[in-house]
């Protein structure tokens, strides 16, 4: 493999990764520019979602090698109820966490929220130990999730001979979460409800003082992030094929630092940031170490916040978006 | 049509409404004049219900309003021009002005008050597409006044229109109101040139920290020394 080819599919592996991680970004950014919280349960929300998702599969009985029609069927119903589970008990959380302390000082969500993320992985441990065959018998170890997806090398298949492999793996993942984020962009600007939800993350009051009742819009804005990271946790159990109780944590990481290096509040920078945030963890994965990636994502996230606050399309007079 | 009374509201501990009673008749133009902090901006804020009050009543068209939430006191025909304008700054003029007509099912209805309001303030025609951040401090206030009107209100609050404009823009956007005002809406308007206000009023109320010190005819007032003295400079 030629330097050019390694770097080349390093780019493929980092937009799939970055695909990802944008979905799980813009339940960040989302909520960031509606409340002004940085959800730090949202990597947990997420997690679950990987949890549900894997039990589904277990309880559908669906296995590596079942027919194309049989695979595509289970996972779309899989797909369906994990984004309602997730953005559910998003919605739930809002409701019963952060919406009482809606007037209270902003460190008290900021705090409350770091306790549901607590809540979240004890919940996830607990899950792992349900009398599941697809949870194995840890309850904290990691958890094998089926290779449903056959990993077929296209570029080869259309005859060229490359050493970079684009397979039909990373198809999936794009052919999900591209029309997914496509349907949250038109949502956000062309419909009633998301012009509501733009004008009231721009200005909450003046946004209940033409009628738009604020609570719900809110409500709207958990329901969208929580099924979107849900998504995304269900392609990255098929896309990796394991999960674990506390992998939301450095799920959370990559995706804040997305969010924040897109520019916290801006849906659009929380995708372009994934996409960024998703390449440089392959870089870095291979040309530095990955045990290193958590580290440079951190010193992303730092000198982004102190060079570049509004990160790359967020709003340069600092208000949300 | 609207009535307050005995109403009492703050912020936290610190009381600023003390016992604020007000009528405006429907299609009545009334203004609430007063002192920098007397609680204008919260007397309108309670009304609305972005501020619930801690003791007293608003009741609004018959019926009380004790909990009920700013969007059904849209649906029930109050718009509110806010203090600061407060359009939505990276939204287009189109866009600002169709949210004001948020709780309206009547698509068609819709779309002949916003030709309307276009008619009215030309200007916002010619930036529908502009960012409402971008637009002047008095285009931003026709907008405001455009999307409350897109509410098709019954009673219009209006907090310090003149703020900051320039003379010429002053008189149009007075003009606009008193327009609005002749077609039948109740007005209640809060306006540090007073002079301006109770032209436009028939009746109006002066508001001392947060109690109601004097009412009456509009033009009782004028000539009221005391009045004059403390806020009409003299
Ligand atoms: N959000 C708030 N938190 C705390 N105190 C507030 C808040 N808003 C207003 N106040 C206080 O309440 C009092 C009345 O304010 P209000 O804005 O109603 O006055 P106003 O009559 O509208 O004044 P102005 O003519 O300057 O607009 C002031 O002393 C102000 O400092
Ligand atoms: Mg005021």
């Amino acid at each position: 493999m030629s330097g050019a080819e390694v770097l080349a599919q390093q780019l493929v592996n980092g937009l799939t990764l970055g695909s990802v991680i944008a979905l799980v970004a813009i339940g960040y950014t989302m909520v960031y520019g509606i409340i002004g919280l940085i959800n730090f349960a949202h990597g947990d929300l997420y997690m679950l979602g990987a949890f549900a998702a894997l039990s589904l599969i277990g309880v559908s009985g669906l296995a590596p090698g079942d027919g194309a029609a049989a695979t595509w069927g289970t996972l779309a119903w899989v797909l369906v109820l994990v984004m309602a589970f997730t953005g559910g008990l998003n919605v739930l959380i809002e409701r019963w966490a952060y919406r009482p302390l809606r007037r209270a000082q902003p460190l008290a969500p900021l705090i409350t929220a770091i306790g549901v993320s607590f809540i979240l992985q004890n919940l996830g441990m607990l899950w792992g130990a349900l009398p599941l065959e697809v949870m194995g018998t840890n309850a904290v170890a990691p958890k094998s999730f089926p290779d449903l997806i056959p990993r077929v090398d296209l570029l080869s298949r259309m005859g060229l001979a490359t050493g970079v492999r684009v397979t039909t793996k990373d198809l999936f993942v794009m052919g999900l979460t591209v029309p997914l984020m496509l349907g949250l962009h038109l949502f956000v600007t062309r419909t009633r409800l998301g012009t509501a939800m733009r004008a009231t993350s721009q200005n909450r009051e003046a946004a209940r003082m033409v009628g738009i009742p604020a609570d719900r819009v809110i409500a709207v804005t958990f329901l969208i992030g929580g099924a979107l990271a849900g998504a995304g946790a269900l392609v990255r159990g098929l896309f990796f094929n394991t999960i674990v109780f506390n992998m939301g944590y450095g799920a959370g990481l990559q995706a804040f630092t997305a969010a924040v290096v897109g520019g916290i509040g801006s849906i659009p920078g929380a995708m372009l940031g994934g996409l960024l945030i998703g390449l440089i963890s392959a870089l870095s994965d291979h040309l530095i170490s990955a045990r290193w990636t958590p580290a440079v994502l951190f010193l992303i996230l730092i000198a982004v916040l102190v060079f570049r606050p509004r990160g790359l399309l967020g709003d340069p007079t600092g208000q949300k978006a | 049509m609207l009535e307050l009374s005995g109403v009492e509201a703050g912020y936290g501990s610190v009381r600023v409404l003390k016992g604020v009673s007000l009528r405006v008749g429907p299609g009545e133009a009334v203004a609430l004049i007063g002192a920098n902090g007397a609680g204008k901006t919260t007397t309108l804020r309670v009304v609305h219900g972005l501020l619930e009050p801690s003791a007293g009543q608003v009741r609004f068209r018959g019926s009380t309003l004790a909990g009920v939430p700013t969007e059904a006191r849209v649906a029930l025909g109050m718009g509110h021009v806010p203090e600061g304008r407060q359009v939505f700054s990276r939204l287009t003029v189109r866009e600002n002005l169709r949210l004001g007509a948020y709780t309206r099912r009547d698509a068609a209805g819709v779309r002949e008050d916003l030709e309307r309001v276009l008619e009215v303030f030309p200007r916002l025609r010619e930036r529908l597409r502009q960012k409402g951040g971008t637009l002047s401090g008095g285009e931003q206030q026709m907008l405001a006044m455009g999307r409350a009107l897109m509410g098709r209100p019954s009673l219009l609050l209006l907090d310090e229109p003149s703020m900051g404009l320039a003379p010429l823009v002053v008189e149009q956007i007075f003009r606009v109101i008193a327009e609005i005002h002749r077609a039948g809406t109740a007005v209640l308007l809060v306006e540090q040139n007073a002079y301006l206000a109770l032209e436009l009023c028939s009746r109006a109320y002066v508001l001392t920290t947060g109690s109601v010190v004097a009412e009456g005819a509009a033009r009782d007032l004028l000539v009221r020394e005391e009045i004059r003295a403390a806020y009409l400079g003299g």
